[in-house]
């Protein structure tokens, strides 16, 4: 790994130098006006080192997660590339990530994917040559100069910055945290993770991941709603939002909702900040209260 | 026929590296067609085995290992060789390891390939458990498909889709990855996933025309499927 400190991404020097390092997200539009999309970004761009992208999230077909990483870096904003396993096989994949390198684009974010059949094009074929822990041996193996077939690169993405995703609320734990380490093994330098609601989940994940010296952002994704924190206790894997946090959104008045939202959040972050090394936050349309969120937290 | 051909034998050996002690199983089925299976087999690898210094507690040959009721009946007149095993080296399609594997509490080793099966299934019809992937893993994975009984055909684990044991894509359909993490840990063998990334690779599935002949086939196609020699045992 490239040890010059100029030539890392924002993102690797933060973490690099210990600072606690806080990422966002924004999700492209179906459609080619990007205009909401980057004003999500310009709420979080001052408060956030990096900014995910994500690539044809819940598998519903949109703007490109590469495309819009570029737009990124032409607003002087850094980005993390997402990639998936789903949509491309490993030749689409390898040129895709060498495609980014070329555009300025370094921090890339390996994901298996959600299905296929869990989106808008159902029927489309779901790929998976690679998965997250292919695809992040495959990044090592660019950076190293080589493709996954052998052949040597004319010049090498040696700055590439790879990191993955891991969810603390994952019952049984035991795999996920295998997983982690086969992809810490492989290259993974940083772990977004998937969201919680209940510090002690994050606990008992912390004390297990910490062994890998991998710094971790914890994921952060803001319940606007009873119906949201409905929605994620029933469809999203290892998410669960605990009745007392419901209960709260319910009894707020409508017109201190938000505000109800971002002090659960801030309690949540205060609990765990000293357990990891920062935050991934997926406002999920409430880009506009991040800049309230953190200085509540005093970050 | 479900035709499946040998692995060569050093990958054989690598699968058993930490294995003394081997209990043969193999099909008197389909693989007798393909020189991968049957009595000559057994023969062949119980030699190659011993040469390497490694102990064979017995061998069994069992007519359609596919049919997961009779692989039971009868490798219960080996329960003593059996015990004495560390792993149980199976020449079949990878119906049929999956059905040994169902059967007994030991690490299974798949000795075969499966190239093809024209949607055969076998014996064991409840559930498609071989796509012919020409790269059987059955050993790292309990005994359990990756390839079939995940709806990604994930070969590196268990995806962030897995919820209370089941797949994200249906709510009753079980987690692939969940049944083999368990498999795994009833074995001892969860290091087992930990092993190196693996890629597939597609070509395998792209099975030559002489290799592709059934008993349909063979009505209408000159080539009929013609077993290639036994693999040297070296």
């Amino acid at each position: 790994m490239r040890e010059d400190i100029d030539e890392m991404s924002k993102l690797q020097k933060s973490l690099a130098q210990g600072r606690f390092t806080i990422t966002g997200e924004i999700g492209p539009p179906k459609g080619v006006d990007l205009s909401k999309c980057l004003e999500e970004a310009a709420y979080i761009k001052d408060r956030v080192v990096a900014i995910n992208v994500t690539d044809n999230q819940s598998s519903v077909m949109r703007v490109g997660s590469l495309g819009v990483c570029a737009r990124l870096v032409q607003e002087r904003i850094e980005p993390i590339f997402q990639i998936t396993c789903r949509d491309r096989n490993r030749l689409a994949i390898q040129s895709d990530i060498l495609s980014a390198y070329t555009l300025g684009i370094r921090n890339i974010l390996a994901l298996t994917g959600d299905h296929t059949s869990m989106g808008d094009h159902p029927g489309s074929k779901p790929v998976f040559d690679l998965d997250s822990v292919s695809l992040l041996m495959t990044l090592s193996t660019l950076k190293s100069g080589k493709d996954l077939a052998g052949q040597e690169l004319e010049e090498a993405p040696v700055d590439i910055f790879s990191g993955a995703v891991v969810t603390p609320g994952c019952e049984p734990l035991e795999p996920q945290i295998i997983k982690m380490e086969r992809k810490v093994e492989v290259g993974a330098k940083f772990f977004q993770t998937q969201a919680f609601y209940d510090p002690r989940v994050f606990e008992r994940f912390a004390n297990q991941a910490s062994k890998f010296c991998v710094p971790i952002l914890a994921g952060i994704v803001i319940i606007k709603s009873v119906g949201m924190a409905r929605y994620m206790n029933e469809n999203v894997p290892g998410v669960f939002v605990p009745d007392t946090i419901v209960k709260r959104l319910a009894e707020a008045p409508k017109e201190l909702r938000a505000k109800t939202s971002i002090a659960i959040m801030a309690e949540l972050i205060r609990e765990i900040k000293p357990m990891c090394q920062g935050l991934h936050i997926m406002a999920m349309g409430w880009e506009k209260y991040v800049p309230e969120l953190l200085d509540a937290c005093g970050l | 026929m479900i035709v499946s051909v040998p692995k060569p034998m050093d990958e054989i050996l690598e699968s058993l590296s930490e294995t003394q002690r081997v209990f043969i199983v193999a099909c008197g089925g389909c693989p007798v067609g393909c020189k991968s299976g049957g009595e000559a087999r057994i023969e062949q690898l119980a030699k190659a085995l011993s040469e390497s210094g490694r102990q064979v507690t017995g061998s069994a040959n069992i007519d359609f290992l596919c049919d997961k009721a009779l692989v039971g009946t009868r490798l219960g007149y080996y329960v003593a060789e059996l015990k004495e095993a560390q792993a149980v080296l199976v020449v079949s399609c990878g119906v049929g390891v999956q059905a040994t594997a169902h059967m007994i509490d030991l690490p299974v080793v798949p000795g075969n390939n499966t190239l093809f099966s024209q949607g055969m299934q076998g014996l064991w019809p409840s559930q498609e458990r071989c796509a012919g992937c020409g790269d059987c893993i059955l050993d790292l994975t309990g005994g359990i498909c990756p390839i079939t009984m995940c709806s990604k055909s994930l070969l590196n684990g268990m995806c962030g889709g897995q919820h209370d044991g089941k797949c994200e894509v249906e709510s009753d359909r079980d987690c692939g990855w969940y049944l083999i993490y368990n498999r795994l840990k009833e074995l001892g063998k969860l290091d087992n996933l930990k092993k190196a990334p693996r890629l597939r690779d597609f070509r395998k599935l792209d099975v030559p025309d002489h290799e592709r002949g059934t008993t349909r086939w063979a009505l209408e196609k000159p080539v009929v499927y013609q077993a290639p020699d036994l693999v040297s045992t070296k």
